[in-house]
């Protein structure tokens, strides 16, 4: 695809424990389009934020290890890329946003120190730019008095203000690529819906491709165009938005589909996947899904399906004419 | 904007201070809530007035002898009384506090500069740098302080500079170990991944973000630690391994006045009383900068 910005390409990402090597990430492949926002949802524990450090080249290292594939950034292979490399990508033209707006940011400086760091390791600009440039991205963001806002304190701001200001952070040199790690699971469900707006509003005017992780698929109904399904380190569906939510074709995202509450259903109970995400490199044979998938078949526990389709992929027997 | 973003405005007074002033503001709203506290600075400014403006308060010269006075009572010509060269000890003590000062300062900023460093290094960098500064920490933590001090003394020869040194030694695993475990927390903050998330290497990292959260617990324990490297300083003057007469180094003139303490009780109380209450004083200025700078005794 040539106006893919970063594609991933096999990736496996392993964590070397005592108990030996834990595959998190094992071989999966998706690419962001220039401009796009691309939902990549799971449980926890699947891989999703493991990705994201991976591509972002801060895997906590060890017990961390990128050890297959390949992470193209415009493409350049980035998934060894020298550390001083990675920090002239990172921020400038990857950057990122975290979960937890309360601590991400650094309590003993100001809001102005911290949202001109990144333009000053990265661009040379004379002060006074620097701060306009401070107050532009503030206002940018929705964050009213920006002016003052720049001399006050994490602490005197609210969660979503931070968060607010986290995104003007990780906006504010421009970068091609902006990585969301669940950036809404910390603020109440008001604030929340205004990020994903913010975050779709930033997305059309600056054309900045987001990679949204989150677990929560309402989400990713609201704003994303491709999702990427992962279950166990490992991509089970990948489709746009529309088709993934009238026929999706993994068990497992049909599952995640229905566990979504109804407002109007009057059943007393919500539906659940039964079981857990097994740990990783437990199942040794046939689909990893096969344990907790309501239409397993003998075929599932002893082969594994691979990943197939055209523009919807998905990783399963059930839609194969062979099944 | 929804109602809750606009709750945090800052009252019009406020807002035309920059955010340090701000700060200071209200360090000193918490620090003045603590009497102690209060009292101690107030010891603590009163020895260094008299330490700075020494030359003009103290009524005699610090070696101004006089051999038919020698071994007086406290009167009204001589305050404190007078030692057995007949020099005012008032005078000596105000001219002392110079020396008691300038050591506890300045070894202070010494170990906190090396410790800082080495645990900086250590926690940041963990593994191999971390294995051999702590166990350097851990040596110099098993002997006795004054022992320690003592020996370097010993190699360095006996002065009140030499005393500094030592005194500054022995204090770095003090800092190097507050700081190395400040960093380690710190360190795994959420607001460091994210200094890393936007291109930030580990220069930039240590001293921009790591080192301004951890001064807090340096300042308090520094001030704390002012008290005990003047007392040290005193007890290497005592034993003749700091300052040597006739400095009028607290410690050396108890040492030199402990023969007359039956006759002459005043050459000994009063040096003594110097050192009590400038380590009382910085004690309990420590104290109330821990309350006030504590980060969990806020909000």
């Amino acid at each position: 695809m040539a106006d893919s910005i970063l594609e991933v390409k096999d990736l496996r990402t392993s964590f070397f424990t005592d108990d030996g090597e834990v595959p998190a990430v094992d071989g999966i492949t998706f690419s962001v389009k220039e401009g796009e926002i691309l939902g990549l949802v799971g449980e926890s524990g699947c891989g999703k934020s493991v990705t994201s450090l991976s591509i972002m080249g801060l895997l906590p290292s060890p017990p961390g290890k990128i050890v297959g594939g390949q992470i193209l950034y415009k493409g350049e292979d980035i998934s060894h890329a020298k550390e001083s490399r990675m920090r002239k990508l990172r921020g400038n033209d990857i950057a990122m946003i975290f979960q937890e707006p309360m601590t991400s940011l650094n309590p003993v400086f100001t809001i102005g120190e911290q949202l001109t760091e990144a333009i000053r390791l990265h661009k040379k600009m004379p002060k006074k730019d620097l701060e306009a440039r401070a107050v532009d991205l503030l206002k940018m963001v929705g964050l009213p008095r920006a002016r003052e806002l720049l001399k006050e304190y994490p602490h005197e701001l609210s969660g979503g203000m931070r968060q607010r200001v986290m995104i003007a952070i990780a906006m504010s040199c421009d970068p091609k690529v902006l990585i969301a790690d669940e950036p809404t699971t910390a603020l109440d469900v008001t604030i929340q819906a205004q990020i994903l707006d913010l975050m779709a509003k930033l997305n059309r005017e600056t054309h900045t491709a987001i990679i949204l992780i989150t677990h929560d698929l309402g989400v990713v109904a609201q704003v994303c165009k491709r999702v990427v399904v992962m279950y166990a380190g490992k991509v089970v569906e990948q489709g746009d938005v529309r088709d993934i939510f009238n026929h999706p074709e993994h068990p497992y995202t049909e599952g995640l589909i229905r566990s979504i509450p109804d407002l109007f259903s009057k059943k007393d109970t919500l539906y659940t996947i039964k079981g857990s995400v097994p740990k990783p490199g437990s199942i040794k044979k046939g689909c990893l899904f096969a344990p907790r998938c309501p239409y397993v078949m003998d075929k599932c526990r002893t082969a594994e399906p691979e990943l197939t389709g055209d523009r919807h992929k998905s990783r399963c027997f059930l839609h194969r004419e062979d099944a | 904007m929804p109602q809750s973003e606009q709750n945090t405005a800052v009252q019009p007074a406020e807002e035309e201070k920059g955010p340090f002033v701000r700060n200071l503001l209200e360090f000193w709203k918490s620090f003045r809530k603590n009497k102690p506290a209060i009292v101690g600075a107030v010891i603590v400014l009163f020895f260094i007035l008299m330490a700075a403006f020494a030359g003009f308060i103290a009524p005699q010269g610090i070696n101004d002898q006089n051999i038919n006075i020698r071994l007086q009572p406290p009167s009204a010509s001589h305050w404190l009384g007078t030692d057995d060269f007949g020099r005012d000890i008032l005078s000596r003590i105000i001219y002392g506090s110079r020396l008691s000062l300038r050591v506890g300062f300045f070894a202070v900023i010494g170990s906190i500069i090396v410790g800082t460093l080495l645990g900086v290094a250590a926690g940041y960098f963990g593994k191999f740098i971390d294995t051999v500064i702590s166990r350097f920490f851990d040596i110099l933590l098993a002997f006795p302080s004054i022992l320690l001090s003592i020996a370097i003394v010993a190699v360095l020869g006996p002065s009140l500079n030499n005393a500094l040194v030592a005194i500054a030694i022995v204090n770095v695993p003090v800092f190097g170990r507050l700081v190395r475990a400040r960093v380690l927390t710190v360190k795994e903050e959420e607001y460091i991944m994210a200094a890393r998330s936007i291109g930030m290497g580990n220069t930039r990292i240590i001293f921009n973000h790591i080192l301004p959260n951890s001064f807090a617990p340096i300042i308090v324990q520094g001030t704390l630690n002012i008290a005990t490297a003047i007392l040290d300083a005193a007890g290497l003057g005592f034993l003749g391994m700091g300052a040597q007469p006739p400095q009028p180094e607290w410690g050396t003139m108890l040492s030199s006045s402990r023969q007359y303490i039956t006759n002459a009780p005043w050459t000994v109380l009063f040096p003594g009383l110097a050192i009590i209450l400038v380590v009382v004083g910085f004690n309990l200025m420590g104290d109330g900068l821990r309350d006030a700078l504590d980060p969990r005794m806020k909000n």
